[in-house]
């Protein structure tokens, strides 16, 4: 059913780096530095630590998370039910909208579930309708009504 | 230039990620053409104001071993959602948790809250624990597990050079 490749691609240094950087990054003039004095490692360490971790895909992201939204932008979670001969086809066509931010192949009869993030609510729209025109299948659109909470740290 | 244009220069120079160099802020500074000192106080001003959820690494889930990621669906009568919602937020293991619009027929759930865990046994658990706390409003639900990664880039605008 999954095709993850479960790998320990990270030691306990990493685990530590990863853990203190999923709460916060400093904002002065030489955050590594800072984060490094932090940790008992040099400057050195701590960017070639997360040039790896970024490399083999540890860590999908470092820098700012931004909140959507209160930049005037807008953002939605939507699915598609694609049938599986056309999955491969499907998922490069809606992969190919820079606006699709995440997209995830989840076990449902709705079986394709991505986020679109755009800078306005107009390109939103407009893009709902585009993927609608190149996939030729129903879009459902679930843009959050209210958020109750987003945010987690997970123990490397 | 007012605030929101540095802001959203700043945005698009940094959703991609921050620099690995040893002054990141002064690199951005000189990539934009801005003090350091106003990229380093939008971008405090920018987490005070909740812009910026957070500075910080994103780790992928799968690779920390947390095998069961699952998008777990609940459909609560809609006067309840957000009582419900908030403390369904409050468990430790829920990193997302939203109320989303039905799509009937095909879709009956409006609560939404992602799990993760590294064993089945575990996600039954966390899933047994927001059913404990929905009780009689709970009158069905799903989880959905993602079986693969399709994208995952960030939120990256379309406008960005």
């Amino acid at each position: 059913m999954t095709n993850y490749r479960i790998e320990t691609a990270y030691d306990d240094i990493d685990a530590r780096l990863i853990n203190f950087l999923q709460a916060g990054f400093p904002i002065c003039p030489a955050p590594y530095q800072h984060v490094a004095e932090q940790l008992g490692l040099s400057e050195q360490a701590v960017i070639e630590r997360l040039q790896t971790l970024l490399a083999n895909g540890v860590l999908s992201r470092f820098g700012p998370l931004y909140h959507a939204e209160r930049m005037g932008g807008a953002l939605t979670l939507a699915a598609l039910s694609v049938p599986p001969a056309q999955f491969e086809d499907i998922t490069d066509r809606v992969n190919a909208f820079t606006q699709v931010a995440h997209n995830y192949a989840r076990d449902h009869v709705l079986n394709m579930w991505f986020v679109i993030a755009t800078e306005t609510p107009q390109e939103l729209a407009q893009t709902l309708i585009e993927i609608e025109k190149q996939t030729g299948l129903k879009v459902y659109n679930m843009p959050k009504l209210n958020e109750y909470f987003v945010g987690l740290k997970l123990e490397a | 230039m007012d605030m929101s244009d540095i802001d959203l220069m700043i945005m698009r120079a940094t959703q991609g990620g921050l620099p690995l160099v040893p002054e990141p802020y002064v690199h951005l500074a000189e990539q934009l053409s801005l003090p350091v000192d106003v990229i380093m106080a939008r971008l405090r001003a920018m987490q005070e104001n909740g812009v910026i959820r957070r500075i910080g690494v994103v780790p992928n889930h799968y690779r920390l071993g947390y095998r069961f990621n699952g998008m777990s669906v609940w459909n609560v009568p809609d006067e309840r959602v957000d009582a419900l919602g908030q403390q369904v937020g409050q468990l430790p293991f829920v990193s997302h948790c939203y109320h989303r619009p039905r799509n009937l027929p095909q879709w009956p759930y409006n609560l939404f809250a992602m799990v993760h865990a590294r064993t089945q046994t575990d996600v039954e658990t966390q899933l047994c624990q927001i059913a404990a706390i929905l009780g009689d409003d709970n009158l069905g639900h799903d989880v959905l597990f993602s079986t693969k990664i399709l994208k995952k880039t960030g939120f990256r605008s379309a406008n960005q050079a």
